[in-house]
């Protein structure tokens, strides 16, 4: 059985393209099912990054056409963009992949879920069940020894992240959101998913901070009134699009003596900037603009780039066990051959001996034993040369010397 | 018998301070490592204490150097409340070190070992030097969530592009459990100085140079208490203040051991 995987990603191929070939659930499962024909196995994995056909196939050739057919019929354009990898190389990939190795943000940990829906809804059987299985394997253990997955990788979950930093837990804490575009909301989102509380929502347009202040379960204000809010606010989130600043630092001075020493979170997500810089030197004040954030998500994904270099060993570990696996799949047959021959031969040998019930048992037990011990040697030494690639030439050796050709 | 439980008590509490350096610079798996150590190093430390409350004629720690063994289990013990979260590793940082050493220190002032016999009351002893020990630990514990809430601010003000990377509590938590800590040491400590005063007074004796440190010592965190909880004082200068009060504890504990137990 060989395994093919013919595909595209993010790396040669534009979203324009990828969107072309995205699959849902369900088409991506008809797909599995059409491509296995009739004794193979497929299985579809397609996400926003890319769109993977896995096939197990006597026939690795045939199998690669048919992949390559139907991803073309998907879009003639996506010729130049595919790539094909067989065996050992598109298990490595699947691993890679599974592990986030492959992702445009290095440990993302969608993709994991992703792989598992695709190996659910796949046309599975031993092999593709055993490298799916082993590739989500992989991909968890990769996770769990690196923190190739822990850092925040947006601006939004920087923000959220470095809130965490100064409140520790965030439940409870109290947002006020400046301006209601979708950049503030994004972030009010993340602050949200981590247990705040979006107080108010105060916005230059009032049905727009009425619709983000039902939506989040927060009170809608007028632009002028959010100064009125420092003093019990945690956290402040900015991002409209005014010229100048939306709150200065003698706004903020005026309510620190009411915050009795609480510390005060300032994300400045605006371009050009509504909080004024010099808020941050304020004592128990902290502010993080737009450059601060990129920084942090920057030097992050630095450090994601750093564990994935661990992760990538971790992947090729398991690579490297799912092709011993794999290459002792060709010996498998020729040792059971060997043994039921053994075992025939033992068998009838038993038979035609006159023995008594004592000695038939004593018998049994003895032959056994040595039929068990001759076989344990060569048993290991095709299982290494299979490891070794050299397992075909040893189990047709095995055949010709003991007579097993007709048992193929 | 006291000898196998000091060494490897001091080595796991050596072990801890070590790997807690390891995870400040790649979090991980030297994190479990040091929370490992700590919780070994503290058991065996208690089966070092019992082993010399089973031995001795008397209260065992009534020495400088045996205060100083109990004083560091109560510390290591009053960390390992939050230590043993992840994000409290760093604590460990200023908690682990300062424990090897002390526990060094009292060994090599015969602190650890399992015989000793006292001049002293057993019960006078267990409520001054207990009560008094166990809101030194207390304060010394204030003292490094006060030092990793100066570090923490330190990193956000200078919007250090890293502070991700090695997780700390928040700067509020650290504020609360700090002030928490305190307001369980110091009616320990108001305790234990009680005690003490009225030993003085029934036996007769003047007030030391240690007596008077501690009596400032005491004074310095309670106003911190009543400013933080009757004025909201807190952040950097809250923490400064933590820090000095517990430099008048270091005086206590190591520079003025004489004048006290002599």
């Amino acid at each position: 059985m060989r395994i093919v995987l013919v595909g595209i990603s993010h790396h040669r191929a534009p979203v324009e393209l990828r969107e072309r070939a995205a699959l849902s659930r369900e088409q991506a499962a008809e797909l599995a099912d059409r491509l296995k024909g009739t004794s193979g196995e497929a299985v579809c994995l397609s996400t926003c990054n890319r769109t993977e056909l896995y096939l197990a196939d006597e026939s690795g050739g045939d199998a690669e056409r048919r992949a390559e057919a139907a991803l073309l019929a998907l879009e003639a354009d996506l010729g130049p963009a595919l790539y094909r990898l067989s065996d050992e190389a598109a298990a490595l990939h699947l691993f890679r992949v599974a592990a986030g190795l492959d992702s445009m943000v290095p440990g993302e940990g969608e993709i994991l879920g992703q792989v598992r829906a695709a190996y659910d809804a796949g046309a599975t059987g031993p092999i593709l069940d055993r490298l799916f299985r082993q590739a989500l394997h992989a991909g968890r253990k990769a996770r769990v020894e690196t923190a190739i997955g822990e850092s925040p990788a947006s601006v939004s979950s920087a923000a959220a992240a470095l809130a965490e930093q100064v409140f520790g837990e965030l439940r409870g804490r109290k947002i006020l959101v400046i301006g209601a575009g979708k950049v503030g909301d994004l972030a009010a989102r993340n602050l949200l998913s981590r247990g705040a509380d979006i107080a108010w929502i105060a916005n230059r347009t009032a049905d727009r901070a009425a619709e983000l202040a039902a939506r989040f379960g927060g009170e809608a204000l007028p632009l002028e009134h959010a100064e009125e809010q420092l003093v019990d606010a945690d956290v402040v989130v900015s991002s409209t699009s005014a010229s100048g600043w939306v709150l200065e630092r003698a706004q903020v001075e005026r309510a620190l003596p009411a915050r009795k020493g609480r510390p005060l979170f300032l994300i400045d997500l605006a371009v050009p900037r509504d909080l004024d810089p010099s808020i941050h030197e304020l004592d128990g004040c902290y502010l993080y603009d737009i450059d601060d954030l990129q920084a942090v998500v920057a030097e992050t994904l630095a450090g994601r780039r750093r564990e994935a270099e661990r992760a990538e060993s971790i992947v090729a570990d398991e690579a490297g066990r799912f092709r011993e696996w794999q290459a002792s799949l060709d010996v498998v047959p020729a040792i059971a051959s060997l043994r039921a021959r053994a075992e025939e031969i033992r068998a009838a040998e038993l038979k035609r001996a006159r023995l008594s019930e004592s000695e038939r048992k004593a018998a049994e037990s003895v032959t056994a034993a040595v039929l068990n011990k001759l076989l344990h040697l060569p048993t290991i030494r095709m299982k290494e040369a299979a490891a070794a690639a050299d397992g075909v030439i040893y189990a047709d050796a095995v055949r010709h010397l003991f007579g097993l050709e007709d048992d193929r | 018998m006291a000898e196998l439980l000091f060494w490897p008590a001091l080595l796991a509490y050596g072990e801890a301070a070590l790997a807690y350096l390891g995870e400040a610079r790649r979090p991980g798996l030297a994190g479990s490592l040091a929370t490992w150590g700590v919780r070994i190093g503290w058991l065996v430390q208690t089966a070092l204490l019992a082993l010399q409350a089973a031995r001795a004629d008397g209260f065992p720690w009534s020495t400088w150097a045996g205060s100083l063994n109990l004083f560091v289990w109560f510390v290591v013990g009053a960390y390992l409340i939050w230590g043993c979260q992840v994000r409290y590793r760093m604590l460990g940082l200023t908690v682990l070190p300062l424990a090897a050493v002390l526990l060094a220190l009292a060994h090599a002032g015969g602190g650890t070992a399992a015989h000793g016999e006292s001049r002293y009351s057993n019960l006078f002893l267990v409520l001054h030097v207990g009560l008094v020990l166990a809101a030194f630990a207390g304060f010394t514990l204030a003292a490094g969530l006060s030092a990793l809430y100066l570090w923490q601010e330190r990193r956000l003000k200078r919007r250090e592009t890293t502070i991700l990377r090695v997780r700390a509590p928040g700067l509020a938590r650290l504020d609360e459990l700090t002030a928490r800590t305190i307001a369980v040491a110091l009616p320990a400590l108001t305790l234990g100085i009680a005690v003490g005063v009225a030993r003085l007074r029934d036996r007769g004796g003047g007030v030391d140079a240690l007596m008077a440190v501690t009596l400032a010592a005491w004074f310095v965190y309670g106003a911190y208490l009543v400013l933080r909880f009757g004025a909201g004082f807190r952040g950097r200068r809250a923490a400064y203040l933590v820090l000095a009060g517990f430099l008048l504890v270091a005086v206590v504990r190591l520079a003025l051991p004489v004048t006290h137990f002599s």
